[in-house]
């Protein structure tokens, strides 16, 4: 449905995007995750038609919308802080795109209610919206953009300046709507866990370039590089060195040697990372990662143990600050990554 | 010299500081007291001492407001409540002179909105070369004097003008072909010379904070731009046009100098009507009725302005304002700019370049003779200033008239000063007295400056203490009238100064060892001599270009320099004109000079409307 065609654009004369390309389809929900600065707003923006891209078309369906201005493209767009319109109350905020359509009034006012009741907001039709909560505002925001039956709906960081508790619940109840209404999504982010919990595909920007493209669990499992792993807070990254490869790979690092698989050749004496996964660890007497502990925090039903080198695990039972402490590495604990500067290639 | 100054954001620093001094003052005095009498007779004493020096501050200025302010203002009260003055023929002149006023004010503010809110919208949203220039340039007539404003206009259209004198020689005419001067069209064009200011400040800013999120939301929804600014961008910003416009209503509702000079005496407003009836009748009970009438009305004004200024903060988000600036786009865009800007250059610039450069020029001959004229630059004007020609007695030369206004401005810098530092820097620390206060120090703006000389005359025109020496006829009712004037604007910038520096600094320098007197001279003392250094400008600047008050309380023998100017505007001859327009220029300069000082000196943020 949504094509992007080789989309690059400068900001302050130096690139922010270059050359991005993907498709959205219907029912899909992708999420756009990346560092703030990344370009994910801008992407929006050229998406939505506020900005001209410098290079690159965007389509619809086959038609290049580059003659089509924003106000007739039919683009629904959540902002970051909501931008309702303040001079207005809860219902004609919703109900502006509608009356912008010129629809007769009872059915802006039946669609208005649908959409009031679709974010649960039924009740608060009259109320002004600086009178509203921070969630209460997100919820009009949603409903003023769905009202009028996008054809595609984009969310920029939707959630970001709503407290934790508020956004899981929100996160889940923003699921449930999109995939209700079938609209297909783009939803932008710099919460790698927002990300992987909204979209059915994940868009990974890293300076200006989409460097991976996968479902939430591709994404989780085979990270496609240092950056990524780190980015995503997957565990924790160690430079290490091939040794030798009798049938297996071994790799030193600073934390001890590994063995693992790995599906591309190595040589000897090149510099690999290697990703932890901090659950892919157990404790022990024979293992051959051995460490001193630093600290130890209480993490949900496990202990993140943290040693004096840097890295961390989760691990069942808390072991005493300053003892060494010896984990053996699971097969499925470690992976070999590919280096920042050969992103694309894959390990 | 009619700035308002925002008074909300300095009054949040509290007063705990001086309390705290004193609590642990009485506390050491206490535990140093053996016996219980000879505490609370400590206490007693120290409470006292507070006491007195909370009310320090305010002893002078409430002898000088209640003197020579309230106790006038009662005075024209009373007056007006004599019912001597109410004959159906005042009440049908008042009836025209109301008429009138409001007439003006509003065709004037709708001219103001109509040049104004496209000028807001240009610096709001626009980038253009020499823009901050263009700015600063549309905000100089805002902080001129009144005379130099008429002397302007009169410089550019008026019958010896550049135009009409260029267009008489340019088709060999015997008299001037556009008449302005006199006119209605010449007290509207002023008044939207002198507010225009006003639109572009508040509105303009209003939209530069504007969330420009808001409309790109209603251009996704559907809204193309022109819905997008009728549906979104209008309503939020009728607050702040409102708003704009009050002040602007008020301003020429109760505009002066502008009338009498440009619009002459065919035009009575109440102001000049005021003046008409106590200078020129000398019906002194008319003109107390009729400055009662505009003090209620500029008393109502006020509130529904001040009511407005509160509900702008709801409507406004404070975004930053370069996201809303851009250069313009096509070529539709770019001629709506350049024009815009060249409409307002050409507004604002004319009539300030035509007046220096008309008090250079020899257009027309001397006495009245067509024939012989010899055209080019001449410094004649300025060397006749110096010249006694008519050799009368009652003749004031115009330097005299520079010499009387630079001393006025003095007197009314020192007392203005004298009298306000106190009261500022109490109310920099304000307590509940301070909040109690505070109203009434700015009651003097709502006043209108010819009620003020009214007040003065009715007040004192009485022998004070003896018959040789009553206030009436002592030149010092002048810097006493322009104090008045004054001191609200020297709170008012001195104010946010003072309360800018935050209690810990000075706590840290006494903790490090400073007596207070050093923590004054090392914490207070830089920032509160550029404030003081700008209120003293600030006085002076209103001073020598005050011209409600003073023509009505000045001694024919002591004329300011605007009296000069207005006495030598109304004389017929080319020479008189030519002086005219060399005093006005000395004026502008001065005046010109003090808003540029004062613009540096001031502390980001401390001055708006």
């Amino acid at each position: 449905m949504l094509q992007l065609l080789d989309i690059s654009k400068d900001y302050e004369n130096k690139p922010l995007l270059r050359g991005i390309s993907f498709t959205v389809t219907a029912n899909e929900t992708v999420c756009l995750l990346g560092a703030s600065g990344s370009g994910k707003s801008t992407l929006l923006r050229i998406i939505a038609g506020l900005e001209p891209p410098d290079q690159g078309t965007v389509r619809w369906e086959e038609r290049d919308l580059a003659s089509v201005p924003a106000h007739l493209r039919n683009f629904g767009l959540v902002f970051q802080d909501y931008a309702l319109f303040p001079h207005l109350s809860v219902f004609e905020n919703i109900a502006f795109g509608l009356r912008m359509q010129n629809l007769p009034r009872p059915e802006i006012e039946q669609r208005v209610r649908e959409a009031v009741a679709q974010v649960n907001l039924t009740g608060f039709e009259k109320r002004g919206v600086s009178d509203l909560s921070g969630g209460e505002q997100q919820r009009v925001a949603l409903a003023r953009a769905l009202a009028p039956r996008p054809r595609l709906l984009m969310l920029d960081e939707p959630l970001g300046a709503l407290d934790r508790a508020l956004r899981e619940r929100l996160q889940g109840e923003l699921r449930g709507i999109l995939h209700a209404t079938g609209v297909p999504a783009i939803y932008v982010t710099h919460d790698q866990e927002e990300a992987f919990a909204i979209a059915d595909r994940v868009l990974l920007l890293h300076e200006g370039e989409i460097v991976r493209d996968g479902s939430p669990a591709e994404v989780w499992n085979e990270p496609g590089s240092a950056w990524e792993a780190r980015f995503l807070g997957l565990g924790n990254v160690v430079e290490g060195v091939v040794r030798f490869e009798v049938g297996k790979l071994k790799v030193e690092t600073s934390a001890g040697v590994f063995e693992l698989g790995c599906r591309h050749a190595h040589r000897a004496g090149e510099k690999v990372n290697l990703l932890l996964r901090p659950s892919g660890v157990r404790l022990a007497a024979d293992g051959n990662l051995r460490g001193v502990v630093a600290d130890v925090l209480f993490h949900q039903d496990q202990f993140k143990v943290t040693l004096e080198s840097g890295l961390y695990f989760y691990l069942p039972e808390a072991p005493p600050v300053g003892g060494e402490i010896r984990l053996r590495v699971l097969q499925s604990g470690i992976q070999c990554l590919a280096n920042d500067d050969f992103i694309g290639l894959g390990c | 010299m009619r700035r308002r100054f925002s008074d909300s954001a300095s009054r949040r620093v509290n007063d705990s500081t001086s309390q705290r001094v004193n609590e642990s003052t009485i506390r050491r005095v206490s535990e140093s007291a053996n016996q219980r009498s000879a505490e609370s007779l400590n206490r007693r004493f120290v409470l006292a001492e507070s006491l007195i020096r909370r009310i320090a501050p305010w002893l002078g200025v409430s002898i000088f407001l209640g003197l020579f302010f309230f106790y006038p203002l009662t005075r024209i009260l009373a007056l007006s409540l004599d019912f001597s003055a109410l004959t159906a023929d005042n009440f049908t002149l008042t009836f025209y002179v109301l008429r009138f006023t409001f007439f003006q004010a509003f065709l004037s503010t709708l001219l103001t909105l109509l040049i104004g809110l496209p000028a807001a919208y240009l610096f709001a949203r626009f980038d253009f070369r020499g823009k901050s220039l263009l700015r600063l340039l549309t905000a100089i007539p805002f902080m001129l004097p009144t005379v130099v404003v008429a002397a302007g206009f009169n410089a550019l259209l008026g019958p010896r003008g550049w135009v009409n004198l260029g267009l008489m020689r340019l088709f060999g005419l015997e008299s001037p072909p556009i008449v302005f001067v006199y006119t209605l069209w010449a007290i509207l064009l002023a008044h939207v010379f002198y507010n225009t200011t006003i639109v572009i400040r508040v509105v303009g800013t209003a939209l530069a904070h504007l969330d420009p999120r808001l409309e790109q939301a209603a251009r996704l929804l559907g809204a193309d731009a022109r819905r997008a600014f009728w549906r979104v961008t209008l309503p939020l910003l009728r607050p702040p046009i409102l708003a704009a416009s009050l002040l602007v209503f008020l301003f020429d509702f109760t505009s002066f100098g502008v009338i009498l000079l440009l619009g002459g005496p065919r035009f009575a407003t109440l102001e000049v009507e005021i003046y008409v009836q106590a200078i020129q009748i000398f019906n002194l009970p008319l003109a107390a009725v009729l400055s009662f009438i505009q003090l209620l009305c500029t008393l109502a004004f006020s509130i529904l302005y001040s009511r407005l200024v509160t509900r702008l903060a709801v409507t406004v988000a404070p975004r930053p304002a370069e996201t809303n600036l851009r250069r313009a786009r096509n070529w539709r865009e770019k001629l709506c700019v350049g024009g815009m800007a060249l409409l307002l250059l050409a507004l604002f610039l004319l009539p300030m370049a035509s007046l220096p450069l008309r008090s250079v020029a020899h257009l027309e001959s001397a006495r009245g003779e067509r024939t012989a004229v010899s055209y080019g630059l001449t410094g004649d004007y300025y060397a006749e200033l110096f010249v006694n020609r008519l050799g009368s007695l009652f003749y004031v030369p115009p330097f005299e008239a520079l010499a009387n206004s630079l001393i006025y401005a003095a007197v009314t810098v020192v007392l203005s000063l004298a009298l306000g530092f106190p009261v500022a820097s109490a109310l920099a620390r304000p307590g509940r007295l301070e909040h109690l206060l505070d109203p009434f120090l700015m009651l003097p703006l709502g006043a209108s400056a010819v009620t003020l000389g009214l007040g003065f005359i009715i007040t004192f025109n009485k022998p004070l203490i003896t018959d040789h020496w009553s206030l009436i006829t002592s030149p010092l009712l002048v810097p006493l009238a322009h104090t008045i004037i004054a001191l609200p604007f020297v709170i008012r910038s001195l104010q946010p100064a003072l309360a800018s520096i935050p209690d810990r600094l000075r706590q840290a320098a006494a903790s490090l060892g400073a007596s207070p007197r050093r923590v004054w001279f090392t914490v207070d003392w830089p920032i509160v001599a550029r404030a003081t250094l700008a209120a003293a400008i600030f006085a002076f600047t209103v001073s020598l270009g005050e011209f409600g008050a003073t023509s009505l309380v000045y001694r024919p023998e002591y004329p300011t320099l605007p009296i000069a100017i207005y006495r030598f505007l109304s004389q017929p001859g080319g020479l008189n004109y030519g002086q005219a327009m060399a005093m006005a220029t000395i004026l502008m300069g001065v005046c010109a000079t003090g808003i540029f000082l004062i613009e540096h000196l001031r502390l980001p943020g401390a001055g708006e409307f």
